[in-house]
């Protein structure tokens, strides 16, 4: 049994199942994350001071740029799949990943050096909202992470079968992707730069 | 969609074009928090530039220039109560009966 | 690559030679993809959830008719850290409340309203072979599961369980001992994260998979009232879901995100930086929790429109202002949700506002329910079962809502919040109301799941006996409210002096609850002795019009045996010149 429009789009809507459900998704998640910059305003306008300067905006743009690379690689992999190149397609989606790892790796740098101070969430709000912000933030990195390495790996396999809805199936990946480029071109100047 | 092979390559190039211009964004949103403007001041410069900047992800790599209703009207239902979420709690809280708390 | 588009489906029970095997026991009930099956689990294990809550609420109204008795018979089981010597303890009445509330919104009624009712139903209804994406719903349902044995597990932790409330408000919440609200916590998160799942899975399946020929304004009422639901759920569970994090980042990371500085507990001040805000969880909360209330009466709505159509032989009155209606307050429902908060302090700019929308939102509410009403007006009523639950819907909808409006108005709310009014208010619309409605759809529905009906005497007799009950509990609660009791009082609140003349109510009460307990053992019995033994039905025996009804009883995998086309709108009843006193959506035009 087939469910319909799966692939091929439906005439009126014009849109496949999952292009209708990634986006759906973001909408959600743009709710979610929405509920935390709206802590952030009233923890901030709520405090007496409020920290400038705690971060290091050298990672922080370092991580932007990490971060904006990867969304241009992510739907240059999903183009080359469309012009039926799934070699190049699939080495673009790696090196996404390769990205996607850089960042966190320097989250983690990030992270140490504050905890080592004895910074951590529980030290202030401003700390508070900060790890849970970028935190939340980097569980959806690792989270798009293994979305990709199952597709560049045991996912791959559909490109023979039903390569159009392989493609689809990065194209939504990659939406994905772009959404959390999207809340990091947010975060990093409300955290690092305000 | 497009299943042309060259419309296909345009797209690559402007996908680089639009990348190279997320980083010169980004380098000017860093180098205008050197100075020091006033909060406010500060703030807006700061998100009108990350609008610009995510506005460019949003419709040409997520390719929300050329998507369909549907999509569009669930975004700006999503557009609509974010801001309410955003700024009704703040509303509350700045307009309070009486003298704020002293310590 | 060409791909088929149509979904056609088996006759159940014959074999057929496929590419597929037959699926193993495990596959085809347990783990089953097919919305059909997983509309029954959510159905079943949202009923037992909600005789669960129930009997949570049978031992608190015991405390409250005879307050620091010892429970009779089974006091004993609940252990010196609950009830020592059989008599409730403080902390056990906060546990079964908090949970009571918890357990019956988020496990029992939604669950069955929307993952019951909205599984099974909408997509027969729109001549869907399933739902979009069929492995994701299966996902949702077992992520609730988890969530509510999470729930569940949470009475057997030391402390108990969440005792904060159902809305768990900071500080209490943040410094409540042991690992109840954690558990709450983590348990709030499985469940909304399978209904993300399910309303993204909802909103593509209604968009995307109709039938031809049926248009958004050829819809069965009970498919819009599903979708509008969804849009609520998607878009306000995940500031909950947020606030859910922050609040078990401040029990478990020492985090200040709700604690205002200066705090005070057991004398001694709490060693956490503050600069918190309670007030933040408490606009996170309720951003959902008002929606929510929706989420719960809309499907409602959606169910007795369909059974007063089928019972009345009419159309709906009123089609498009009911769906401008729905949407319409769907929307609204995202800006109202101070009208909870109207005691925290916010200033009187901002409670006018939500004051405002709040009498607006009740707009749309009366329009639907004048609609229900009217639609009975020169009908020709069939006094089935389901159709007596959905008329008792009407007016006790009616008493819910119109109770509404002195806690919608601020200086009303004053002397109101918190009382037992609210609780009067709020269990009206959903127990007489959405509950009501739920058991309507069962009755209504069970012959399509199973090929039987169901019991009608003792239908009956499970109908009579609630309403008369279920009316003896709430009522009382306005006079209570009324004259100034507050809610959660484990003692029933003897100890205020203004309470004394309201406090022999609370015996109704109880023994209005302990026998609206006793009238549900039909329903159960009927419920599942019908299975086996109900009488055998075709596929139409309510002669209705909505497609659901065109496929066999039950349907097989992929529901219908040949493409569903829908060649008219929803309740075409008793169209001048026909045959019969109803034309099917699914029939095609005479030549």
């Amino acid at each position: 049994m087939e469910i319909p429009y799966t692939v091929e789009p439906r005439p009126d809507t014009g849109l496949a199942n999952g292009k209708l459900g990634i986006w759906l998704f973001l909408a959600s998640e743009v709710m979610l994350f929405g509920a935390l910059f709206s802590t952030y305003i009233l923890l901030r306008v709520g405090a007496i001071e409020w920290p400038h300067g705690e971060l290091s905006v050298k990672l922080g743009a370092i991580n932007t740029v990490i971060l904006i690379c990867s969304s241009v690689t992510m739907v240059v992999a999903w183009a080359k799949l469309k012009l039926n190149d799934f070699a190049k397609g699939r080495l673009y989606v790696l090196v996404t990943v390769v990205l996607a790892a850089v960042f966190l790796v320097n989250k983690y740098f990030e992270y140490a050096e504050h905890l080592a101070k004895g910074e951590g969430p529980w030290h202030s709000t401003f700390f508070a909202i900060y790890f849970t912000l970028t935190g939340l933030h980097g569980l959806h990195i690792v989270g798009g992470i293994v979305v990709m390495l199952y597709l560049a790996g045991p996912g791959a396999g559909m490109w023979k079968s039903n390569p159009e809805q392989y493609a689809n199936r990065v194209e939504y990946t990659g939406l994905y992707w772009h959404f959390v480029d999207l809340v990091w071109i947010f975060l990093f100047p409300v955290l690092y730069l305000l | 969609m497009h299943s042309d092979p060259e419309a296909i390559r345009k797209s690559i190039r402007s996908y680089g074009i639009v990348g190279g211009l997320l980083l010169v964004f980004t380098a000017i949103t860093v180098a205008v928090n050197r100075i020091h403007l006033a909060v406010p001041l500060a703030i807006t410069v700061a998100l009108i530039i990350a609008g610009m900047k995510g506005t460019m992800v949003a419709s040409i790599f997520m390719h929300l220039s050329h998507e369909k209703k549907w999509i569009y009207g669930a975004l700006l239902l999503t557009v609509v109560f974010f801001i309410v979420l955003l700024f009704l709690p703040l509303a509350a809280v700045s307009d309070t009966i009486g003298t704020p708390i002293q310590h | 690559m060409e791909k088929t588009v149509t979904g056609t489906a088996h006759e159940h029970g014959h074999a057929h030679d496929h590419a597929h095997e037959e699926l193993g026991f495990w596959r085809k009930y347990v783990f089953s993809v097919d919305h059909k099956v997983i509309g029954i689990q959510y159905a079943i294990t949202g009923l037992l959830f909600l005789l669960f809550g129930f009997c949570l609420m049978m031992l608190m109204r015991f405390q409250l008719a005879y307050p620091l008795h010892p429970i009779p018979i089974i006091g004993s089981w609940f252990g010196d850290a609950k009830a020592p010597m059989g008599i409730m303890l403080p902390e056990f009445y906060n546990q079964l409340g908090a949970m009571h509330g918890t357990i019956m919104v988020f496990l029992g009624v939604v669950p069955l309203a929307v993952g019951g009712f909205g599984n099974f139903v909408m997509p027969l209804q729109i001549g869907a072979p399933d739902m979009a994406f069929p492995k994701i719903n299966m996902m949702s349902y077992w992520v609730y599961f988890l969530g509510g044995v999470t729930m569940l597990a949470s009475f057997f932790v030391p402390n108990g369980a969440a005792q904060s409330g159902w809305t768990s408000y900071p500080p209490l919440s943040v410094i409540a001992q042991g690992g109840g609200q954690t558990m709450w916590l983590i348990g709030m998160v499985f469940l909304i994260t399978s209904s993300l799942l399910g309303s993204i899975n909802f909103i593509v399946t209604i968009v995307q998979l109709r039938a031809k020929g049926l248009s958004y304004m050829r819809l069965p009422f009970f498919v819009w009232a599903q979708l509008v639901t969804s849009f609520l759920l998607l878009l306000a569970f995940p500031p909950l879901e947020a606030a859910g994090v922050l609040q078990l980042m401040d029990r478990l990371a020492g985090t200040s995100f709700f604690l205002p500085s200066g705090l005070v507990v057991s004398q001694k001040p709490l060693t956490v930086a503050g600069g918190g805000n309670p007030i933040l969880w408490q606009h996170l909360f309720w951003f959902l929790a008002h929606p929510e209330v929706y989420v719960l009466i809309l499907p409602a709505m959606g169910i007795v429109s369909e059974i007063i159509a089928n019972n009345t032989r009419k159309p709906l009155w009123g089609y498009r202002a009911l769906v401008y209606a729905i949407v319409f307050l769907g929307f609204m429902s995202f800006i109202v949700w101070a009208h909870h908060m109207f005691m925290t302090g916010m200033g009187t700019n901002i409670s006018a506002f939500f004051q405002v929308t709040t009498m607006i939102i009740s707009i749309p509410s009366v329009v639907i329910l004048t609609a229900l009403l009217l639609s009975l007006w020169g009908a020709s009523i069939r006094f089935t079962t389901p159709m007596l639950f959905a008329l008792a819907f009407l007016p006790m909808f009616g008493i819910g809502g119109l109770t509404g409006l002195p806690l919608g108005l601020a200086p009303s709310d004053i002397h109101l919040h918190d009382t037992y009014y609210v609780i009067g208010h709020f269990h009206y619309v959903v127990a007489p109301g959405t509950i009501f409605a739920l058991f309507a759809g069962v009755y209504y529905w069970f012959p399509k799941a199973t090929g039987r009906k169901m019991n009608e005497l003792m239908g009956k007799i499970h109908f009579w006996g609630s309403f008369i009950c279920i009316n003896c509990v709430f009522m009382p609660m306005f006079i209570q409210g009324l004259g100034g009791m507050n809610r959660r009082m484990y003692d029933g609140g003897m100890q205020y002096a203004h309470n004394a003349g309201l406090l022999k109510w609370n015996l109704m009460i109880g023994f209005a609850a302990w026998g609206l307990g006793l009238f549900q053992i039909p329903f159960i019995i009927n419920f599942f002795a019908s299975i086996k033994w109900g009488a055998l039905v075709d596929r139409n025996p309510w002669e209705a019009t909505t497609l659901e009804w065109s496929a066999p009883s039950p349907p097989g995998h992929g529901n219908f045996l040949t493409e569903p086309i829908v060649y008219r709108g929803a309740y075409e009843y008793s169209v001048p010149g026909a045959a019969k006193d109803f034309t099917p959506q699914f029939e095609p035009e005479r030549a």
